[in-house]
């Protein structure tokens, strides 16, 4: 039995992960594991206590941001 | 005399913020993090910007800002340069919020509002400004509004909530210094009439050590600045400059100069010369 898989879009770029994936499973699977960045899953920022909890849905626009130098 | 000449309790406070350096200065455009570091720490800084970025599409070596910045030393500034909306600002306002919090950063609460309208001149748009301010005071953040020098549009963005205004001496990066000191001046009795102590920070275009020195002296609260020590020759050394200079305008403002005049006034007595003056 092959597990479903839905697209979303990751900073910008189209991204296949496994249906019903959560935000904490989308970072993991990024790689991102610092503690300081930011998710925005479509236009709304997802306060980090909620990452294990954020389902994510076929289509769904995500940024991951970071801080970095800047004037 | 009632100007405060005591410059132990002479404080910059912007909103709940306060910081003994006048000095804001920028993270961006070093040659390295090292460099950067250093270069902050002598400036005396309190308070650095930083610029908020889609994750790991910066730095291809996987160095991150925040390992070269000793978060628990710096109230970071969280900037939304780069945004030409006002939603788009106020996204990246919430998302910087979102990972000072993480941080536990007490720059959480507050942001560099910059909604710029074009790339080539990096001018701010007044209108969109004036909106994001007004959604992200609603939304419990203290704005700080990056803006011209436009005594008209800073007193707006103040009415607007703005926790302090922040009128730019020249084009960001330019270098030219403050090129209008006339209008710095109105944007001061504007922001500041019946509301002495409201922040007025002179935010871009600083190239030297003079440029601070003369926004000091106009009396404004404070200096924000990146490329002026960033792109020095030598960095660390204008680091350096820069804090005395920021100082020395400071002092000098509010010692209250000399009146310019156009003709000289001797400095020693004019009694008992032996010489006499030619007729």
């Amino acid at each position: 039995m092959t597990s479903l898989r839905m697209r979303v879009q990751v900073n910008g770029e189209s991204r296949e992960v496994a249906a019903g994936s959560t935000v904490a499973a989308l970072l993991g699977e990024l790689g991102v594991t610092q503690p300081h960045v930011a998710v925005e899953l479509n236009l709304e920022v997802v306060p980090r206590a909620q990452h294990r909890d954020a389902i994510l849905r076929e289509g769904d626009r995500l940024e991951v941001v970071t801080l970095v130098g800047g004037g | 005399m009632s100007l405060a000449t005591d410059t132990t309790t002479d404080v910059l406070q912007l909103g709940t913020h306060r910081f003994t350096s006048r000095l804001i200065v920028g993270t961006g455009k070093y040659a390295d993090y090292e460099i950067m570091g250093e270069a902050l720490a002598r400036s005396g800084t309190e308070c650095i910007t930083v610029a908020v970025r889609r994750e790991r599409l910066i730095d291809s070596a996987g160095n991150n800002l925040l390992d070269f910045i000793d978060t628990s030393r710096y109230t970071l500034l969280p900037n939304t340069a780069g945004c030409f909306t006002a939603e788009d600002a106020v996204r990246v306002a919430r998302l910087g919020r979102e990972i000072l919090l993480g941080l536990e950063n007490p720059g959480a609460d507050w942001v560099k509002l910059e909604v710029l309208a074009d790339k080539r001149t990096l001018l701010p748009d007044p209108v969109a400004t004036l909106q994001a301010t007004e959604q992200l005071v609603a939304d419990g953040f203290q704005v700080l509004c990056y803006t011209t020098d436009d005594p008209v549009t800073a007193r707006r963005l103040k009415q607007a909530g703005a926790t302090s205004v922040m009128p730019a001496g020249s084009p960001i990066g330019s270098g030219q210094g403050v090129l209008n000191p006339n209008n710095i001046r109105i944007c001061l009795e504007y922001l500041k009439e019946d509301d002495p102590e409201y922040p007025v920070i002179v935010d871009a275009g600083v190239g030297t050590a003079s440029d601070v020195t003369i926004a000091m002296e106009l009396g404004v609260d404070g200096v924000l600045l990146n490329t002026g020590i960033a792109h020095a020759k030598d960095p660390l050394r204008m680091a350096d400059a820069m804090r005395h200079a920021t100082e020395a305008g400071r002092l000098a403002y509010l010692s209250g100069r000399i009146p310019k005049r156009l003709y000289a006034t001797a400095s020693s007595p004019e009694e008992g010369v032996i010489s006499r003056p030619p007729r």
